[in-house]
């Protein structure tokens, strides 16, 4: 079952630049993909628009079960509690402790303090931070901090695990560690993983499906692929 | 139940966001504050001058001069008619027949006493009279008209002219200082609009996150609101307790009145009250007001 897919999309920005021509793409649920490409491949904009942070010119986009092509802006929010995202930048609350921080994403969608507070524990077991939950974002490594974020992703046991270069700011060392914690989660859970990344070194390790994207159109989509330089 | 979790969770984050953004509070607080001050003036202000014209309109009488030769059954009649009249005062109809007007006469000096001592029923020049006070003092000139047109009444008087003219400026002062409040509060708002942006601005990566993890725009909504209602209630603290010493001290300085016994002040117990509850009211409702514009900005993707 696809739990993405994508069919005639194009993205063209208001100030004339087309990021993505005619793609038609597939997703099967439960699988891990790399998202692979170069700078101005259009694989942030393909990101974007799988959460609605921007919206496609042309073309269907159905995430798990939402049209979100046609998703209105105050529904926004039915989409976003199916996906867990995680940024380059990590995007936590500085002013928050990280138990704070992950707590945020139960609060908000009105869960019990309980049930937050057994699930969010949970979720920081996983990530490896159960010992930092009083610790504030800035008293926290670089790779730390991302744990908090994945963290955060997974707290409401999302459907889908968007990852937007999450290794982008780590060293070789400690992007390994990160995406070891997502093939676990989506081994462990099931959880459909998307990571778009530039990462040569990981993506040749791990071994999965890699679907290359370049000026704006797919070129290359492997079950068990590799970045190969001609792809980028 | 999960409405009440959301709404203390909202109610929890908006006076932890206060304390946490000190400084930013603090300057919205304070623009708050100044204005209100202003908006209090003013509103004490326009209230005293609407409270000493609807005092003197309230004095202004007419005075109706009956022909000598009207009998009691026409006197009679004529009060009925006066009756019918919708803007007089129905409960403030005087009768005074001159021989009671002569009597008053005589006991207020010695020189009509002596004057008006051997005036008999018949030579009395006086004439029967009604006393007359109106509700709208601005119609009172149409009033006197409908009131000359009734049989046996001589004369209409209610110091034409002077009291047309006193009457207009009243009306024009009135409006002018509700115009005043009016602007301040619209001012106001606006000041508090921009103030509050400036502190969500601070927070629009908060609000992009909360959008992130899947916050409906009434969740992320409810917290700024009720910020807002927070820091409107807390800029409107000085202005209240300026209210409350402050307008008892100068009621008591003046000796409640403005140059002249004639211009009153209000009594502050309960006016002050009064003002405070609007100076609260008027503070959380621009806070809310303000927050909820500022923060719709950053609602859309």
């Amino acid at each position: 079952m696809d739990i993405i897919r994508l069919k005639n999309v194009k993205k063209q920005y208001k100030n004339g630049t087309t990021a993505i021509y005619d793609l038609n793409l597939n997703i099967e649920k439960g699988s891990f993909v790399f998202i692979i490409g170069g700078s101005g491949s259009g694989k942030s904009t393909l990101m974007k628009m799988l959460y609605r942070e921007e919206k496609p010119t042309k073309g269907q986009i159905v995430v798990g079960g939402l049209n979100v092509a046609k998703l209105r802006n105050s529904k926004v929010y039915k989409l976003r509690r199916k996906l867990g995202i995680v940024f380059q930048d990590y995007r936590l609350l500085p002013k928050q402790t990280v138990y704070e921080n992950v707590a945020f994403a139960m609060e908000v969608i009105g869960a019990t303090k309980q049930e937050t507070r057994i699930r969010v524990l949970k979720a920081l077991e996983i990530v490896g931070l159960k010992n930092k939950v009083h610790s504030y974002p800035d008293q926290l490594s670089g790779g730390e901090q991302q744990r908090v974020a994945i963290a955060r992703a997974i707290v409401n046991n999302p459907k889908m695990l968007l990852c937007d270069e999450p290794t982008g700011n780590l060293d070789p060392e400690k992007s390994i560690e990160i995406m070891k914690i997502i093939e676990k989660i989506n081994k462990d859970w099931g959880t459909t993983v998307l990571v778009v990344t530039h990462d040569k070194e990981i993506v040749n390790r791990m071994k999965k499906q890699v679907i290359t994207l370049k000026e704006g159109r797919l070129v290359n989509n492997k079950v068990k692929g590799t970045y190969d330089n001609e792809n980028t | 139940m999960k409405i009440l979790r959301m709404l203390g969770r909202s109610i929890r984050d908006a006076f932890k966001s206060v304390f946490r953004n000190f400084s930013l509070s603090l300057a919205s607080i304070s623009c708050i504050t100044i204005t209100l001050i202003i908006v209090a003036i003013s509103i004490i202000a326009s209230y005293n001058v609407s409270n000493f014209t609807e005092e003197i309109e309230k004095d202004l009488t007419i005075v109706v001069f009956v022909e000598n030769d009207a009998t009691e059954e026409q006197i009679e009649t004529i009060k009925e008619r006066l009756k019918d009249i919708s803007n007089i005062n129905q409960k403030e109809i005087k009768y005074e027949s001159k021989k009671q007007i002569k009597e008053e006469m005589q006991k207020e000096s010695d020189i009509f006493n002596a004057v008006m001592a051997d005036w008999d029923e018949k030579d009395n020049p006086l004439k029967d009279t009604f006393q007359i006070k109106v509700n709208k003092a601005e119609e009172i000139s149409k009033t006197a008209k409908q009131i000359e047109k009734i049989e046996k009444v001589s004369l209409v008087r209610y110091g034409e002219g002077m009291v047309d003219k006193l009457i207009a400026a009243f009306e024009s002062i009135k409006k002018v200082t509700y115009g005043a409040v009016l602007a301040l509060i619209l001012v106001t708002i606006f000041l508090i609009i921009n103030t509050i942006k400036l502190t969500i601005y601070s927070r629009k990566r908060e609000i992009s996150i909360m959008r992130l993890v899947g916050a409906s725009n009434f969740t992320i909504k409810t917290p700024f609101i009720v910020e807002g209602m927070f820091l409107g209630l807390l800029g409107s603290i000085i202005p209240i307790l300026i209210v409350i010493f402050g307008y008892p001290a100068l009621y008591d300085k003046m000796n409640g009145y403005v140059f002249t016994p004639l211009v009153n002040l209000i009594h502050p117990n309960p006016f002050i009250y009064t003002v405070s509850l609007m100076i609260a009211i008027i503070g959380i409702i621009v806070g809310m007001i303000g927050s909820s514009s500022a923060v719709r900005k950053y609602l859309k993707v």
